[in-house]
Parts: C-alpha cells; structure tokens; sequence
C-alpha cells in the first residue's frame, strides 16, 4: 500500500512503513540529521530531525521515528524549528573541540554541515568539557571521545550490522560514553576490526588511523576486493599513485557498503616498498636485474627448448586465483595454444 | 554455490559445514548471523568452536575426516522418521533407491562411533534441518579437503535434494571460494582437464574447437595438477614450471618436499607482485601489477562477474598479467617457430574487455558476458547470450542433467590417522586477520598487530596432560617435519584435534600436512595429519 502526505507543500508517495524523513528525501527535501542512517533502524537520539505535523498536539515530532501517514501535512522548517535546531547543535557544540581545521574529520564531518546549515553563530553554553584519553589501541582507527556526540551510530553498526555488540552506551547523565565491556580500550574486546562504525561515525569520535598521515583522497575508484571469494564492491580512495583508503561500495550488490577488516584496513601491501619493479634474472646464485626484453626472451627461449626437446608435457603452468578472468583464460591459452599442453592448474584445492 | 549470497536470508535453516564462515567469508558470515538473529536455524558441522558455533541451536563437534559417516546418518535418520520430501525425490531425482541402500548401514550409533557426535545430537540437528525449509547447506575446505573430498561434497548434493531444497530461494548446495577469483579461474579453463566453461579435455568435439580457434594441436589426455605437477619434477619428467600469482611453497602441502621438487625443476619463472617465498627459488622473476592497477573482472563465489577497475598505475616497470603473457606468447611463437591459424589464434590484445570478448565466443557459459554489460553489480553465469540477465539460482525446475543424481558414497578414513606415535589431529585452515600465504597480509602493519604470530589451538584437557600452559613454546611434530610454534590453550578445538595456519612462513602448519589425495579431485588432505605436540 503506498501512502501519500505533503511535505512542505510537495505531495508525495512512499511505501508504507517509511518514516517521514523517508518521504521527506523522497521530495526531495534536507532535513538535518546526525543519528539516522539508511541501513540503521531509526533512533532518534540526536533530536535534529523535528518537524511540525498539522493536528498533532505535540508542537514538533522527530522525522527520523515518525511513520509516515495517509493524508500527513508536515513542515519542516518554522521559527520554533530552526530555533530548537539551533539550540540542539548549540548543546552539542558546547562539549565538543573547536578545532575544526586540525580535526582528522575536516571537511567529512556531518555535525560541521549541520552546525552550518542550522547557522549557528554563537555559543551560548558554557560549561564542563570532556577530556578522554584517545584509545589507539586498535592499530587502524583512533577513538577521540571527546568529539562523540553520542548518536549511537557506532553502538547500532556494531549491533544489527555486524552482529556483535562490542560497544554500548555506559554510565549516566553527562557521564555517558560509548565503551567496551568494562570500558577497556577497544582492542581487548571482540572488536572485529571491521571499521563499520568509523565509517559511520559522523563526527572525529572514530576515524582511520590513515587519517593522522593523509588529508582528503583526490580521486575514488569502484573495484572489487583482492582478499576472499565473497567479491565485496570496495571503493579504493587514492592521492596520486597511493592507497590512501577503503571504503565498502555501497552500490554493490553483494556487500551493500560493508567491509572486513582485510576489505577496508588491508591495503597497505599495495604500495608497499616490497613490490617487485624489475624483471629478476638469477645468475650465480642471486638475483639481479633486468630488461623485459631479456627477461621475456629468456623465458621464452628457455620454454621453447624444453617443449622442442622433451615435448610439451614437460612444461606446466601454474595461474592464478588471484588475477582476473581475462589473465586466466590467456594463461591457459597460452598452455594450451603456445606450448601444446594441459598442465595447467591453480590453487583451487588449497 | 547453486544459490546467491542474497537469497540466503531467506533461508529458514543453515547446515554450515566445514566452513568457519565469519573469519573466511566475513560478509556472508554476516548475512548467516543476521538470518539467525532473525530466527533461522543453524546447524554447524565443525571440530572447532567457531564463530557461527557458539551461535549455533546445535554444533556438531566432529572428528575431523568424518563429514561423508556425519551427513550419510543425518539422511538415515530423516528417512527413517519419513522426514524426506517425497515429492521433490519422485519428480526431481534418480538413483533413490541405491542411494538409500547405502544409508541405511549408516545408523545413529555407527555414525556417533566415526564421528564422536552423541546419538542424540544426531537426532536433534536431523529433525530440525529436516522440518525447517527452505534450508541452506554451506561448506567449504572442511567438506573438500579430504581424500574423500569429492564424495564429501556428493554428500552435501544428497543431503540437499533428500530435503527438496535444491532449485529454491533460501536452499542449494553452496560451496565458499576461497579466493578473489578462484571461481573465474576455474571457470576460464586453469584446470587440467578442462577447457574455459567446463568444457572437457577429453571430449573431442572441445578439442576441435579450441584446436580451430587457436589454430593449436594438443592431446585428448588431462594435464597434472599441482601435487601431481610437483611430483612430476621431483621425479625429472617435468622440467620447466611457470607460477603466476601463486605461492606453492606455503600453500601446497608438506612444504619441505615443494621446496625439493621446486629445486628439481631445469627452469622455474615466477610472476607476481613480491618476492614470495616460490619467488626466491626462480630462475626468473616478472614483476607483475596488484588488482589495484588494472583493469579486468573477477568472479565472486556465487559466480557473479564483477569488473575491476584501475585506481593507480603498477610500480616501477611491473605490468598486469594480461600484458605480460601476451608479450610471452608473441615470443614463444617466434622461438619455436609456430605462426598459428585461427580465428583467435593472435595475441595482439588492447584491453582486458577485448580479451573478454574473445573468451566468451568460446565459453558457453560466458556467452553473453560483455565489460559494457557489468558496469552496475556484474552478472551471474550461466549468461549465454548478450541479452541474458544472468542465472542467481541453478537447477530451478530441472537440474542441467535432467535428473538429479543420488550418488551413493561411503565414509572413507582419513589416510592418516592418529596413532601411539602421533596421537593428536591437525587440521589447517586460515585467520580472520590473515589470508592465504600472508603474501599480502603480513605487509599490512596493523594486520600483524593484531595476529602477530601463529599459535596453534589445542584443547585445555590435551595441554593438562602435555603440561602446556597458555602462551607456552611447544613443538609440533608430523611424519613431514616439524614447527616450533605459541600454544593457544581453550576450547576452541575439541579434545585429541589442534588447529594451525598457513599464514606464517615461520611457522607453517604445511610442513606438517601431508599429500595424499582425493583420487578424483586430486585435492589433498589438509584438514587431518597425524601429530604429536611437546613442550618446546
């Protein structure tokens, strides 16, 4: 059954089941938001969401936990709605660094892009302020508590994402934190290392370790992950000619976004200082380097011998489940078509 | 697998077997602890307490080399309480009745001796994956690994069709790849007896028609495979081994005898992206690009082509392999003198999706499989015609032989088994933070942070009685070699079996494993090796 309400004065339909705030970006229409997120159950926790819906006695609702219904008017944008929009950035900035241009978050930080959309200009509560140590105990990402807003982003991913709960809300009132069993550092808990929550995290609470050493990516390349059979989509994040990032494709039909800690954390082998640059030629007993042109010749020369002289069987080929479909179906032509035989495998048994 | 990776959340019932799903698959592993949050059954068949294990409704602790006695007395048990879907075996199946005279020497207490799983637990996970459907049966290395591995996976087939859950959302047989694109490998023809497509060696219509396209001549008889090849060095009837991307040394079993075989070869060419362990012994290294620097497409375990896409340029002079081989074979041509004849005899390519053009003229299963078609989540095999949408589930309404075939399959013991000598069990598999050789992985600094270093698991009541405390240095000896290694003591392994890795050259569970093999499959047996643990 579809259900058809206006908001802001634009009709629109959506499916029964979704929120008002479905149906607002189904219009079309930004409502600022910081705890809600397309594949987490709605929350409402960071109140940044409200809206007036005409009747209801409540003055405003939050859209993110508000079904929406048949015949709905909502507004989303009045005098006492921006004002109260204001009033909640303004509460979460008064406990939160001003250090936006050093914070490894800069300019990917949704509370800067709400802070901004809503106008704050002043702050007008003063008052305590946390000072957590930052846990890197985790060798891929940092947790700087001191910036968390407590959405519960991170606690939820860890949750109906990944399916393990490593992190909860803990302790009351202005004392309550996101921790580990005990509130340990992350590392000793069953953490997975998947990276879910930092790349959820809207704010500098959780970010990549990467982050300390690199800014912005320049460019982002939609591949497929090198690791596993399962073929995650991954997003490979890259300044010049380095792997600065992974991110889960979340256009991928497979992984929907989500990544392992070998997806997202494990490419630093890329451009590691191991990687061979030059053809090798063993001679006397060690390597030494050469020319394409030598090294294929040889090869070819050396291959061409064994076949004229001991036939093709003596020769086989060992591919790769690594390379790809197109490098394959060549190794094994060239097997088969160049040299005559069918000695050829792969580590499909190991 | 016959089934998608999307379609299992729609499964009422799991039956994992042989699978640490969350460390190996951790995505897929994600959507079985989602579907069980949500109310699916699971059934894990493993000797470790996985993951998925301690999620299970029922974990079925085997010894391991007992799957074929496990799941033969699952199907024993369903038809004696007359849980089978009668229908489903009347109109979709043959070969019953010889099937079930083979099950039915299988009984509970028969299967609880071989397996060390008590009757009544039999009894439980048979009724609930019995009566649960749709119901999803997932393996991998557990179930192949074996050199029973072929009947094991038979098992599995029977298992699936004695239910009536082949050919439906949410059912299927649904093996794990282990690698990025060990399915598209297979797929391409990097086997021995196998043109790209499964179209076989032997058969003489195939070999006419590659022989053709390639303007090539080759003979009716199957390769080696990699034991087989190895062997065939030892022994000097193998001369020359070209490796791309592999890294047999650590991979392949009883990792001494590789490296002896290796040293035999007149001329070994190694191409890959480091100098691995293989690499070392080569006569020539060719420097070859990451994923990560060229073009091309991989296909995922539920036979999903997926494009790859360039994000930076290889280091140095390395090139893909696709370049590499094609310069090759442009040479080799030249040195022996040959100008082939046919229709795709060339070897002048531009680009990967040229090449793919080529490979799907001549790989049925591939037909309709174009780069400009796979722009937006890449299509499921068997794609015959460009116009195809792709296949997500197999055998729907009809199996591709017609009828599906019970094949009868008996328990077979593992090759070696414990003794007063070698009184424990090792079996190998892989870790959450590493894969395969460690090739990539150990030059990942936070990867080797966080799993530093091997250990090898065994249970507490096994280090009681060696006097090994958690942490302790012990030595793990087989008839192979022997591995200095951490003990991990817990209760992750069940009594009398220990668990190592592949992942650390230093110390490698493989110069431990042994190379007997599946006779059909030619898999080894790397999940059972007769071992003994001492205090270091």
């Amino acid at each position: 059954m579809t259900i058809t309400l206006t908001i802001d004065g634009k009709t629109v339909s959506v499916k029964e089941g979704a929120t008002v705030l479905d149906a607002a970006k189904e219009a079309g229409v930004y409502i600022p938001t910081l705890c809600a997120d397309e594949d987490l159950l709605p929350f409402g926790a960071c109140r940044l969401c409200l809206v007036e819906v005409q009747g209801d006695r409540r003055p405003m609702l939050p859209s993110c936990t508000t079904p929406a219904t048949d015949g709905m008017v909502v507004r989303t944008s009045s005098p006492i709605i921006d004002k109260t929009r204001r009033n909640v950035v303004e509460l979460l900035l008064s406990d939160h660094p001003e250090d936006c241009l050093t914070c490894p978050q800069n300019n990917r930080c949704e509370l800067q892009r709400v802070a901004a959309y809503v106008g704050v200009r002043t702050n007008r509560f003063r008052g305590e302020k946390h000072a957590y140590p930052i846990d890197d105990s985790n060798p891929f990402y940092r947790r700087d508590l001191d910036r968390c807003i407590l959405c519960g982003k991170c606690v939820r991913t860890c949750d109906e994402i990944q399916q393990l709960g490593a992190i909860n809300f803990a302790y009351r009132g202005f004392r309550t934190k996101i921790a580990t069993v005990l509130d340990r550092p992350v590392a000793t808990s069953t953490c997975e290392s998947c990276g879910q929550c930092v790349d959820k995290c809207p704010v500098g609470a959780l970010y990549p370790e990467a982050w300390l050493r690199y800014g912005l990516p320049a460019a982002e390349t939609k591949t497929i992950c090198a690791y596993c059979g399962v073929g995650c989509g991954l997003i490979l994040q890259t300044r010049g000619n380095t792997v600065v990032g992974v991110r889960g494709d979340p256009d991928n039909p497979v992984n929907h976004g989500r990544t392992c800690v070998k997806g997202r954390f494990g490419y630093e082998f890329i451009n590691h200082p191991d990687r061979l640059k030059k053809p090798l030629i063993k001679k006397d007993g060690a390597f030494v380097e050469a020319t394409w042109d030598e090294a294929l010749d040889l090869v070819a020369q050396r291959l061409a011998s064994v076949v004229r002289e001991h036939g093709p069987d003596a020769v086989a080929l060992l591919t790769s489940a690594k390379c790809t479909n197109e490098e394959n179906y060549l190794l094994q032509k060239y097997a088969r078509g160049v040299l005559g035989t069918h000695n050829v495998d792969h580590c499909a048994r190991l | 697998m016959t089934n998608s990776i999307e379609d299992m959340k729609e499964a009422k019932a799991f039956l994992i077997i042989g699978s640490n799903t969350t460390e190996q698959h951790p995505i897929i592993g994600l959507n079985i602890r989602k579907a069980v949050r949500e109310g699916a059954r699971l059934i894990v068949v493993d000797p470790r307490s996985t993951d998925l294990a301690r999620r299970a409704d029922i974990h079925l602790s085997i010894d391991p080399g007992g799957n074929i006695a496990l799941l033969n007395g699952l199907a024993h048990i369903i038809l004696k309480e007359g849980w089978e879907d009668k229908e489903f075996i009347a109109s979709r199946t043959e070969g019953f009745d010889e099937w079930r005279a083979v099950v039915e020497k299988y009984t509970p207490e028969r299967v609880s001796e071989i397996t060390g799983v008590p009757v009544e637990r039999l009894y439980e996970a048979a009724r609930l994956y019995a009566t649960t459907k749709p119901a999803a049966l997932v393996y991998a290395m557990g179930v192949t690994q074996h050199t029973s591995g072929h009947q094991g996976v038979q098992a599995c087939a029977n298992l699936q069709m004695l239910t009536g859950n082949m050919g439906i959302r949410g059912g299927g047989v649904n093996p794990l790849r282990g690698q990025n694109n060990v399915q598209g490998a297979c797929d391409m023809g990097c086997l021995p007896d196998f043109f790209p497509g499964y179209q076989r060696v032997a058969d003489d219509k195939a070999r006419e028609k590659f022989a053709q396209a390639w303007g090539a001549r080759f003979g009716d008889k199957p390769g080696l495979t990699i034991v087989e090849m190895l062997n065939a060095a030892e022994q000097g009837r193998l001369k020359a081994l070209y490796v791309t991307g592999e890294n047999p040394v650590m991979s392949d079993p009883d990792s001494q005898h590789v490296v002896h075989c290796l040293e035999s070869l007149d001329f070994l060419v190694v191409q890959d992206i480091f100098l691995s362990e293989t690499a070392r012994l080569a006569d020539v290294v060719l420097p070859a690009a990451s994923f990560a620097e060229k073009a091309g497409t991989f296909t995922n375990t539920e036979r999903r082509v997926q494009l790859i896409r360039p994000a930076i340029d290889p280091p140095g002079e390395a090139r893909p392999d696709w370049e590499i081989v094609a310069d090759l074979a442009r040479r080799t041509l030249k040195a022996l003198g040959h100008t082939p004849d046919g229709p795709y005899a060339g070897w002048d390519y531009t680009s990967p999706a040229q090449i793919m053009d080529e490979a799907a003229a001549l790989t049925p299963i591939y037909g309709g499989i174009r780069h400009s078609r796979l722009e937006n989540g890449g299509i499921q095999w068997p794609c015959p015609s460009p116009d195809h949408p792709g296949t997500p589930i197999l055998h729907v309404g009809k199996f591709s032989r017609g009828l599906g075939k019970f094949n009868p399959v008996e328990y077979i013991p593992p090759a070696e088994t414990p003794d007063d000598a070698y009184p424990l069990i090792l079996t190998t598999g892989r870790r959450l933070e590493h894969y395969h050789t460690g090739t990539m992985t150990r030059r990942v600094a936070g990867l080797n942070k966080l799993a530093p270093e091997e250990r090898v698991e065994i249970n507490t009541e096994d280090a009681a009685r060696l006097g090994i405390a958690d942490g302790d240095w012990v030595v793990v000896e087989s008839r192979r070699g022997r591995v200095k290694v951490r003990a991990a003591v817990g209760q992750r392994c069940k009594p009398g079996v220990v668990f190592m890795t592949f992942h650390f050259a230093e110390a490698l569970g493989n110069v431990l494993t042994h190379t007997a093999l599946d006779p059909v499959s030619k898999i080894p047996e790397l999940k059972v090796a007769a071992v003994r643990v001492l205090r270091a």
